[in-house]
């Protein structure tokens, strides 16, 4: 069993800066821009990311936190999990451009729940969704629109993402698995 | 959490945990669309063996929003009258395949036999059993006494240091001691105020302070009053002279709420008896918080369907 890093601090840096500038880019700015993360370290991202675009677009895109616990498919297979706030603009989503974040994209299941979660809220104009890292091994038909970092993997790995606010440092390791 | 029977097993973490699952399904009812998908193909059984309004409605609205099905059997109309057992109803309702039961009965400890009796492997929630316990009503309200004190960041906190006095028939009332127990693991100080024979033997055991005098309890100024209901159909023998000198001695008639701090928390868990334990004055005022109790057991008890139903055999 090792532990490879793969991204360090600065890395995650650069892809968050990178995944802010795609968002920007893509913007058509006709609508609302809402960054909103799935928690844990999703709300984290989401908060580094709109810091970003506030540097670049000043007052453009809010921020919040979408707790998707309710929606889950395994809540069955798995211990109780505890929910977390959902965190809304003020003004609501209807209409607006949603960036869901969150901080490996694996199986899709949490986004598939994220999905209907968002529809109980309100019927956004477009849904897109930015990831740190992207794992493959999808189990539903989602692609992520912003990547931070591909990262091909073995199934019976697993992919650590560690950020300063809940974890004391940042970076990305995946350890397990055949060496 | 498999089951909820009383408050008095719950630790100051599960307690708080529950509060903080409340808080969450309180923002599900702000939402445009007010419902959950996670309990979808989930049966919850409401059995009623005593009358209820608000408690059968509050857990049915609760399942609903948690989009459980619901099936309900109240006393009244059921084979219960025609003599069935508990035990024969349960086990006509495990064999419907039902994962929760929710159970109110007139007997102390039913909603435990019903859990430790082996008859049926569905979560129980006690919905109040004769004069032990009625978990949720406590539950709601620590929870209303919480938000009311600390508003949007309610959230990891306990009671400490809150100082709450329960008024009235302590004797036949399962909402004082699931209340009693809760507040003092949360950190509350609980005053019982009532006449010698509407409280039960062996409270001297219990953690709280034990007045007979309202005025002097009053005095002290505490945070939280709450007015319990004269159970008159429990009342087998005379336990005051009569419902005038009851409602002088020991109501919180307008005179009494007129003195108390202004932002007191006037509670009482229903049906009131207007005139009687607490005027229509009281009861009606801005510090009631009477309908935000009910408001907030819906919450409530989304959390405890929620913690019963969702984890898997973990």
């Amino acid at each position: 069993m090792t532990a490879r890093p793969v991204l360090q601090q600065a890395d995650i840096d650069r892809a968050i800066t990178r995944i802010a500038h795609e968002i920007l880019e893509s913007d058509l700015g006709d609508s609302a821009l809402i960054v909103l993360g799935i928690p844990t370290r999703g709300v984290l991202l989401a908060e580094r990311i709109a810091a970003v675009l506030d540097r670049l677009a000043p007052g453009r895109a809010s921020v919040g936190a979408l707790d998707v616990t309710m929606y889950r498919d395994d809540l069955r297979s798995n211990p109780t999990r505890s929910p977390s706030p959902t965190r809304l603009p003020a003004g609501g989503i209807d209409g607006a451009t949603v960036v869901l974040v969150d901080d490996v994209l694996y199986s899709g299941r949490t986004i598939r729940a994220a999905l209907d979660a968002l529809t109980a809220h309100g019927r956004p104009r477009a849904v897109r969704l930015a990831v740190l890292i992207d794992r493959g091994h999808r189990e539903l038909p989602i692609r992520p629109d912003f990547v931070g970092k591909n990262l091909p993997s073995s199934i019976t790995e697993r992919v650590n993402v560690r950020l300063t606010e809940t974890d004391g440092d940042d970076g990305v390791e995946i350890d397990g698995g055949e060496s | 959490m498999k089951h909820l029977l009383s408050t008095r097993d719950l630790d100051r973490d599960t307690a708080i945990g529950i509060l903080d699952v409340a808080e969450d399904m309180a923002d599900v009812a702000r939402r445009a669309v007010p419902k959950l998908p996670t309990l979808q193909g989930r049966t919850v059984a409401n059995l009623f063996f005593e009358d209820s309004t608000r408690t059968r409605l509050s857990f049915e609205a609760a399942a609903k929003r948690l989009s459980a099905d619901v099936i309900t059997l109240s006393a009244k109309g059921s084979s219960v009258q025609k003599g069935e057992g508990l035990k024969d109803t349960a086990q006509t309702i495990a064999a419907m395949g039902i994962d929760a039961v929710v159970i109110r009965h007139p007997a102390s400890g039913a909603a435990r036999v019903l859990a430790d009796g082996g008859w049926i492997d569905a979560a129980i929630i006690n919905a109040g059993d004769g004069t032990h316990e009625h978990p949720t009503q406590g539950l709601l309200d620590a929870y209303t006494m919480r938000k009311t004190r600390h508003g949007e960041a309610s959230r990891g906190k306990d009671l400490d240091g809150l100082r709450v006095t329960i008024v009235g028939d302590i004797l036949h009332s399962r909402v004082a001691r699931s209340n009693l127990w809760l507040l003092t693991t949360l950190g509350a100080e609980v005053t019982l105020v009532a006449p010698v024979t509407l409280l039960p033997t062996g409270v001297a055991t219990w953690p709280a302070t034990v007045r007979h005098d309202l005025d002097d309890a009053l005095g002290e100024k505490p945070d939280v009053v709450m007015m319990l209901r004269i159970q008159s159909e429990r009342m087998n023998a005379a336990f005051f002279p009569n419902e005038r000198e009851y409602a002088r001695e020991w109501g919180l008639d307008d005179a009494r709420f007129a003195a108390l701090r202004p932002d007191t928390m006037v509670m009482h868990p229903g049906p009131m008896m207007r005139g009687l334990e607490i005027s229509a004055g009281a009861a009606d005022s801005a510090r009631s918080l009477v309908l935000d109790q009910v408001t907030n057991g819906v919450s409530i008890r989304m959390a405890v369907l929620y913690l019963v139903l969702a984890g898997g055999a973990a």
